[in-house]
Formats: structure tokens, sequence, C-alpha cells
């Protein structure tokens, strides 16, 4: 099982999220009403030490694990896709407080309610998917 | 060993999260988290309805594996290293979620108004999770991303479509907090 990595990654993660309170409900009604630094110390630190790090990929100062050239893949563009797409987010994030990786992680501390919110994100990703080509872009 | 236990600054976040970042590509693959709500879709079948889940899950089995880390990681902090979910929140929100009715504000991660299992199985209370639960897995996946893969993977490494997704995020969130929630309880 060469992937069982991904697995511990998962754990690490799941962890980190949880000791910050990078998955508590207040914590991310706070960072909506622009009532606490927290959540924008954490977000702004990863982008800022995440964007030395992509520097190093790009340069091919750091190969994967196979040797490859690190290469991020580009985002999907489009204006409307994103701003749209990116407000329907903001919505269920601001009233349940569960953004996509944190809903697997508040499963381990209130699985009912997550459940829930897993099983509609399902349902909301499989509109998605009957409606994508005829969304605008 | 005691700060395993107690709770951590803001600033140990930044550099953690990071270094999941650094890991996840370097392992091969690209940090993002909300692609698997497709994935789950395509396993469960959703390729008999709509060609768009016709794929092939096994080639994510990289990424459903780091869900199943997120689950476990969940409940081994939920159970062993949080001690006590008391959050130092601004005095002004906890005065103001106490004045639109939620009680014990800030004692625990999630408040008992929506996420106590009586809630969630009430009619009102399924509706908010459930409903949300479909804004976050349409929007994920019609932004092309979520808080990792837009907001911290997408905004370092400068793409204008994370940007524009974040300021999305923002609104949403902003309608949501402002409006929604005072309207709802």
């Amino acid at each position: 099982m060469k992937n069982i990595k991904f697995l511990v990654l998962g754990i690490f993660f799941a962890i980190v999220l949880s000791k910050v309170q990078a998955i508590s409900w207040f914590r991310f009604y706070e960072m909506f009403k622009f009532q606490s630094f927290h959540m924008f110390g954490i977000i702004g630190g990863a982008i800022i030490i995440s964007s030395v790090i992509m520097q190093w990929f790009k340069r091919g100062n750091i190969k994967d694990i196979n040797g490859n050239k690190i290469i991020p893949k580009p985002k999907k563009r489009g204006v409307v896709r994103t701003l749209v797409g990116g407000t329907f987010f903001g919505l269920g994030w601001g009233i349940s407080g569960a953004c996509a990786a944190p809903v697997f992680v508040i499963l381990g501390f209130k699985w009912l309610p997550a459940l829930i919110i897993l099983l509609g994100a399902l349902i909301g990703a499989f509109i998605y998917g009957l409606l994508s080509n005829r969304l605008p872009n | 060993m005691e700060i395993i236990f107690q709770p951590w600054p803001w600033y140990f976040g930044g550099p953690l999260i990071a270094l999941t970042l650094f890991l996840y590509f370097y392992f091969g693959k690209n940090f993002g988290a909300s692609t698997n709500f497709e994935t789950l879709c395509t396993m469960a079948g959703a390729g008999k309805i709509s060609d768009y889940f016709k794929k092939d899950w096994k080639e994510r089995d990289f990424a459903l594996l780091f869900v199943v880390g997120l689950i476990i990681g969940g409940f081994i902090s939920s159970n062993y290293l949080i001690l006590d979910q008391a959050i130092d929140l601004n005095p002004k929100t906890l005065q103001e979620l106490t004045d639109l009715g939620f009680s014990n504000v800030g004692k625990t991660y999630f408040p008992d108004e929506i996420f106590s299992n009586d809630v969630a199985l009430s009619i009102k209370g399924f509706l908010i999770l459930i409903l949300s639960g479909v804004c976050i897995g349409f929007g994920t996946r019609y932004a092309g991303g979520c808080t990792s893969g837009h907001a911290i993977t997408g905004l370092s490494n400068f793409q204008l479509p994370s940007l524009l997704a974040v300021i999305g995020f923002f609104i949403g969130g902003i309608i949501a907090v402002w409006f929604l929630i005072p309207l709802i309880f």
C-alpha cells in the first residue's frame, strides 16, 4: 500500500485543524463577522508559507517522491463559475461552519450532523454534475 | 507533553497547514479536498445517471485514504487530544450569539442549536444542515475548489480564478452570518 502515507497525512491534517480550532463553527462565525484575527492568521499564514513552497516547486528545486517536477494544476478559469460557485459555497460554509476538509474531521466530533451535511454536499456535487454542461462559465 | 493537550495558538496553524500542502504535493498529488465529493458520488453509482460521474474512482484512492485519515484524525482529536473545547471568543461575538438565543457560546467547538442530535433530527435542524451541505457541494464543484484548493493552494500559486473564488466565499459567508443566521435563529 504505497498510498498509506495519504492516510497518515489525513490524520495529521485533521489533528492540526482540530487543535487550532479551524473546524469550530464559532471560529468561522467570528471570521465572517471580522471580529477575530484567529482564522485570518491561520489561513493567511498558510498562504504566505505555501507561496514560498510553490516557488520551490516551480523552480524545480524540489522534486516529488518519484523524482518528477511538481507542477500545481492551474485552476479552471471563469468569472461566473468562481464568483457564483464561491458564493454558494460561502453560504453553506457560513451557516454550517463546515468546509470540504473539516466536514470529514467533524464526523469524528459530531457524526450525525456532519453526516447530514456530507449527504447534502454529495447531493450538491451531483446537481453540479447534472448541470455542468449548461451552467455559464 | 503539555503542548499536545493545550489549545494551539493560531500561529501553529499556518506552518502546519503549509507542511500538509507540501507533503501532499511531494507525494505527487494536487492538494485539495472538495473533489472527493464527486468521487464519492461516482462510488455511489452516479455514473449510471450522468456521464459526468463516469470516472474510475480507483484513480483517486489516495484522496479517499486522505479522507479516511481526516475522519480518524477527527475522532482521535475529539476523544483524546482536546480535553477542553472552550474557545477564547471575542466578547462581542459571544454577546451577539447569546442575544440570538445560542446557549453555551464558545464552551465547545459546535453550538448545540445546530449540532446536537435532537436538533439535527428536527425538521428545521435537518433542513439547515442538508441545505448548507448542498450549497457546499454544489458551490465547491462549480467554483472548482474549496478553502484548501482555492484559498490556500490557489492563492499561494497566484491563481486569478482562486482570488475570485475566495471573494465569492466571503460574499456568501457574509450573507450567511450577517443576514441569514439572525433570520434563522
